[in-house]
């Protein structure tokens, strides 16, 4: 009998962190949907709610039309949906505007920065740690380069916004002080031993015979390296890539105290981006329950919630499957 | 040929070497530098004081302590969830292939999940779902309680992001394990249950220690998760019951260096906080890295 309970419960238990996915993926999305708290527009809301709220937006904007003459409280809400394409975000003023491109525009500015920076850094220490580095230091190496991720991202976060801000500074002359530079360096302190690691390892597991062939034609140890091991190891790497463009992505506390957080949709890297994480990290302890802008906050997370899922199960699937294949079609 | 071919590893081996240069040189600089600096004003009396004038002056005493708090009930709830997972996907799974890859699928995902998106996660499902269900019954003066950020939903948000951690960490362990022990005491007659009970429990409690140490490491730095969630500016008194809000080192590193009415009077106590954090965030991960080097020597022996 305690036989079949105990296997019961470890099993319920196991599936909590399924489960957490799941509600997850509900309760961002519930909360993502509008609502209101007032008893008195609530009434106007939930009126429109059946006409506008649907599932496409275009027709919400058709609506708007014949709806913004009578209700004036219902006319913001409706307005503020259709216009998440817009370029202006400004969710604090008499007519908030909630245009979501300068923030998607911001968080890839910084993410790219952050990834072109610390990418090529990553990856040629991982090239010198498989093909110069002895033994005995890699096994020192490693474990140093993965101390970085012992990091908490408020102390990157306040390095970046202490040192990191002043050196860019003095360096480039910049008019802002924090800009999508600043931040884009201190994510890439933060991803280089994700992408170390991965991209290490992906070298490590290459099949030995491989390279010892290579070896064995003549070929020196770094072309070995370069042109057999390197190539062989792309999937790894690629998911490396991933994995890091994901984590800087998602980050909030770094980008948060280190870029500015203005929402302009600028090509120039010296100046303040604001970012989908930030701008949560920012505005939703400000915000009233079930107002527009607190529903919009958590669209920002389910679309980040969206986005970064995704791009861990194609490092998941698509690259393990691609690797697996690989090694079983050459051994 | 063979001349360009030695120039080229030549400068093969300065690229990458400088690269590795680059990222240690970094990581030493970013250690010397918040030593040195928060070193100055790191006392006895930093750490025991409470924060004065305004939080200008004074110390960190109750942040200290609620991220203690913290991370312990995230402790109590997460480490039993991430160590029954684990021991399901070793020791139970094998039945049940789809359920076990739905599970680690999960587990992978939860990994990657940002830390922010955890914090809406216990803003909308812990406090607005559960904390004001829990109102409706219990307050009948329309007096929020639970329906508010406080200490307990902070740190189940936290438990959930930490519980991988766990997971990977115990079943690690546990695949460590001899199968000659199981099938010893399979063969004696013990049940399933009493073999992970007698023989696989006590042999995982390295792992467990290990996997607790590592997400207390990361649930003393996380602050995304608790913005919204039950971390307060400023307290006057430290948290007495599971409703009270709380302050928290992280959190005080990130008001103190972007919020504070002086940022450049408090630079000193921002180094020293800082300081603080690392120290505690190291010193778990090193701690978990010693027993981790124990446990595989003795897995060899």
């Amino acid at each position: 009998m305690s036989e079949y309970l105990a296997s019961i419960i470890i099993k319920s238990v196991a599936f909590v962190s399924f489960a957490v996915i799941l509600l997850i993926f509900v309760f961002v999305f519930k909360e993502a949907i509008p609502q209101s708290t007032g008893d008195g527009t609530k009434v106007a809301q939930e009126e429109l709610q059946s006409e506008s709220y649907g599932d496409d937006i275009s027709g919400a904007v058709d609506n708007t039309v014949t709806e913004v003459k009578t209700k004036h409280e219902s006319e913001e809400g409706v307005q503020s949906i259709a216009n998440l394409t817009g370029t202006e975000w400004q969710p604090v003023s008499l007519k908030p505007k909630f245009g979501l491109l300068p923030l998607f525009w911001g968080s890839f500015k910084v993410t790219l920065l952050g990834i072109l920076m610390a990418f090529p850094l990553a990856v040629g220490a991982a090239l010198y740690s498989i093909t110069f580095a002895g033994r005995g230091f890699r096994e020192i190496l490693k474990p140093v380069i993965e101390l970085l991720s012992g990091f908490p991202s408020v102390v990157i976060g306040f390095f970046a916004l202490t040192t990191v801000a002043s050196a860019v500074s003095s360096f480039f002359g910049v008019t802002y002080r924090l800009n999508a530079v600043v931040g884009g360096i201190a994510l890439a302190i933060t991803i280089v031993p994700i992408i170390f690691t991965v991209a290490e390892d992906a070298l490590q597991s290459i099949p030995k015979h491989i390279s010892e062939a290579s070896l064995a034609l003549g070929a020196t140890k770094w072309q070995t390296a370069v042109f057999v091991i390197l190539p062989a190891a792309t999937p790894g790497i690629f998911a490396a890539f991933l994995l890091g463009f994901g984590r800087a992505f998602g980050e909030t506390m770094i980008v948060l105290m280190a870029t500015g957080n203005a929402a302009t949709m600028s090509l120039n890297i010296f100046e303040p981006v604001r970012t989908l994480s930030a701008t949560i990290g920012a505005e939703m302890a400000e915000v009233v329950f079930g107002d527009t802008h607190y529903s919009v906050l958590f669209l920002i997370g389910a679309l980040l919630f969206v986005f970064t899922f995704s791009l861990n199960a194609i490092a998941e699937f698509w690259v393990r499957k691609r690797l697996l294949k690989k090694f079983q079609g050459s051994a | 040929m063979k001349q360009k071919t030695k120039w080229l590893g030549y400068l093969l081996f300065g690229v990458t070497g400088l690269c590795t240069l680059l990222i240690v040189a970094a990581l030493i600089y970013m250690l010397a530098e918040i030593t040195v600096r928060g070193g100055h004003f790191f006392t006895w009396e930093f750490l025991t004081a409470n924060p004065e004038q305004g939080m200008t002056a004074g110390g960190i005493f109750p942040a200290i302590v609620g991220t203690v708090l913290l991370v312990l009930l995230m402790s109590i709830v997460g480490v039993p969830i991430g160590t029954i997972t684990a021991i399901y996907m070793v020791e139970y799974a094998k039945n049940d292939f789809i359920f076990m890859k739905l599970v680690r699928f999960a587990v992978n995902t939860l990994a990657g999940v940002p830390s922010i998106v955890f914090g809406l996660f216990g803003l909308g499902f812990f406090i607005q779902f559960i904390g004001s269900g829990i109102d409706k019954v219990v307050s009948t003066d329309g007096h929020l309680v639970w329906g508010q950020p406080n200490i307990l939903w902070a740190s189940l948000t936290m438990a959930l992001l930490t519980v991988p951690v766990v997971i990977v960490t115990v079943e690690e362990t546990l695949r460590a394990i001899p199968n000659e022990y199981r099938a010893a005491s399979l063969a004696l007659g013990a049940t399933k249950w009493q073999t992970i009970r007698k023989i696989i429990l006590p042999n995982a409690v390295p792992g467990i220690l290990t996997g607790t140490i590592l997400a207390i490491g990361r649930g003393a730095g996380e602050v995304a998760p608790i913005l919204f969630t039950g971390v307060a500016y400023f307290l006057p008194h430290l948290p007495s019951k599971l409703s009270d809000q709380f302050m928290n080192l992280g959190y005080h590193v990130y008001i103190l260096s972007t919020q504070s009415t002086d940022v450049e009077a408090t630079k000193g106590l921002q180094y020293a906080t800082v300081l603080v954090l690392l120290m505690v965030t190291f010193s778990l991960n090193f701690i978990a890295v010693i027993v981790r080097y124990f446990m595989r020597k003795k897995a060899i022996q």
